[in-house]
């Protein structure tokens, strides 16, 4: 499917803005809607694995080894659920700049 | 060979849907459209069609049902009227903005309140901006062609959009008139099968429909929604040719009746249409040169040809039976006259606000419409643009 973003013209556009393909949510990145951001510190992380399940974004990348990676900041919205999960600090919220 | 019958205008709603055979209608009792659904469902029960009949709870669900099924794949169709039509409005642009070809059986009633149950249009008036495509039929006869081909023009590859067809509540709804009905066969095969380009339940082509439309998008979808009714036009006529090949009856985007030589002219749509023949018949016997613009496509709406087809004339009046309340005009006055306008046709017009809740209009009030006109083109003076026809009120001076 051709991409499509906000110098398509319409005759270029699908009718209805029906997309023509599975899983395009990962094109559309949400990330810059956040206005404080989540600070892995992950010097006090335990890998405890309570803070990615809580995610409604996604945005906790959890490797092979079933271990924790830094956020994903293209899709997190800085919603402050898995700060409030983490029980060790691990995670603390700062204001975007 | 056309299968001579009688039938009311429900019936005939509802034959031209057993004839089709939906794959989905999904629809909710509301008076005077009720017979519609009452009798598809006897269908359904009977093996009639092979329909899959889902009696909703609401009229919102039923449009949302009919949204449902069409962008899976397949063909939904459904009736109501007034109220049930305001209850689907949401749904309504839902409908359009997705582009599924979906089909209304509209039987015209006032939108309450206080509450009738009585015709006038009112209720497709209030979703003549959703952008469906609307056709208005005089009779049982017209009701029932423009369902046969409702299909064609609404699926059109070029178009994609919904559409309703209107009849009058009770008016035609509930009379029994003779009709000619096709036979099954040659409407299956003039309706064809419906096969999208893309919907739902292709599993070889996963899709997102009615995804999230921002600042960037709306405006370009709203764009291409405007050019498919643009593109309706053209495909309205192209499919009306090929059913006058099948049944000889003939279709435009309106009738022009005596309209030619007249010097004076009514608009209207709907069964009022049939009383103003009579009139026209009876006035020009009297050597009167009165006729008749009988628009079926109000949606698109026939910018030039309307134009065309009134601009010899010495006065016209438009007949709206809902008024917008906008201390300006009815809704068909308003097109007419911007037609009229845009065209550079500079001809005296009037607007009558009639028939609301079921009031019925009379052949003499229809023949005073005309006097009215005579008058307009001896005096050279409109005075009133916005007036009603059949409303009591106490004299005026």
């Amino acid at each position: 499917m051709t991409n499509i973003d906000s110098n398509t013209p319409m005759e270029k556009m699908t009718p209805g803005g029906d997309i023509y393909e599975a899983g395009n949510a990962r094109e559309f990145k949400t990330g810059d809607w956040r206005s404080v951001r989540p600070v892995f510190l992950s010097d006090k992380c335990k890998q405890c694995g309570l803070c990615f399940p809580v995610c409604p974004d996604d945005a906790i990348p959890v490797n092979k080894e079933m271990k924790r990676e830094d956020f994903n900041y293209d899709y997190c919205k800085g919603c402050g659920v898995c700060a409030k999960t983490c029980p060790f600090g691990a995670i603390e919220m700062k204001e975007e700049e | 060979m056309s299968i001579r019958e009688r039938l009311s205008g429900n019936e005939a709603a509802a034959t031209a849907m057993r004839q089709i055979n939906p794959d989905v209608v999904a629809a909710f009792p509301i008076t005077p459209s009720t017979e519609i659904p009452q009798y598809f469902s006897t269908f359904v029960a009977n093996g009639a069609v092979d329909t899959e009949f889902v009696a909703v709870e609401s009229e919102h669900s039923a449009m949302s049902a009919c949204i449902g099924a069409e962008a899976a794949g397949g063909r939904a169709m459904t009736a109501t009227s007034a109220n049930g039509l305001s209850f689907m409005w949401e749904m309504i642009y839902i409908a359009s903005s997705l582009r599924l070809p979906i089909v209304l059986s509209l039987v015209n009633r006032a939108v309450s309140g206080p509450l009738n149950i009585h015709n006038d249009h009112s209720d497709a008036m209030g979703v003549r901006d959703a952008g469906w495509i609307m056709l208005f039929s005089e009779n049982n006869q017209e009701a029932y062609d423009n369902l046969l081909m409702a299909h064609r023009i609404a699926e059109n590859e070029k178009v994609m959009l919904p559409l309703m067809v209107c009849q009058d509540g009770f008016i035609t709804s509930h009379s029994v008139e003779n009709i000619l009905l096709e036979e099954d066969e040659k409407v299956k095969e003039f309706v064809g099968e419906y096969h999208p380009k893309h919907y739902l339940l292709n599993q070889d082509e996963p899709i997102a429909v009615g995804p999230l439309d921002v600042q960037s998008y709306l405006f370009e979808h709203k764009a291409q929604q405007a050019e498919a009714m643009k593109n309706a036009k053209q495909v309205i006529l192209d499919v009306a040719k090929d059913f006058e090949k099948m049944t000889g009856r003939k279709y435009g985007l309106f009738e022009e009746y005596k309209l030619d030589d007249a010097e004076v002219a009514i608009v209207c749509m709907n069964s009022t249409a049939g009383t103003t023949k009579a009139v026209v018949d009876e006035l020009r016997e009297q050597g009167k040169k009165v006729g008749l613009l009988k628009l079926r496509v109000f949606r698109p709406f026939p910018v030039d040809e309307v134009a065309e087809a009134l601009g010899h004339l010495k006065a016209i009046a438009v007949l709206d039976k809902a008024d917008s309340l906008n201390a300006a005009g009815g809704a068909l006055f308003e097109d007419v006259t911007s037609a009229m306008y845009v065209n550079k046709k500079q001809v005296p017009a009037i607007n009558y606000v009639y028939g609301i809740g079921g009031r019925d209009t009379r052949a003499d009030e229809i023949e005073k419409v005309y006097n009215d006109l005579f008058e307009i083109v001896k005096t050279g003076d409109v005075k009133n643009p916005y007036r009603y026809l059949g409303l009591r009120k106490e004299a005026e001076d």
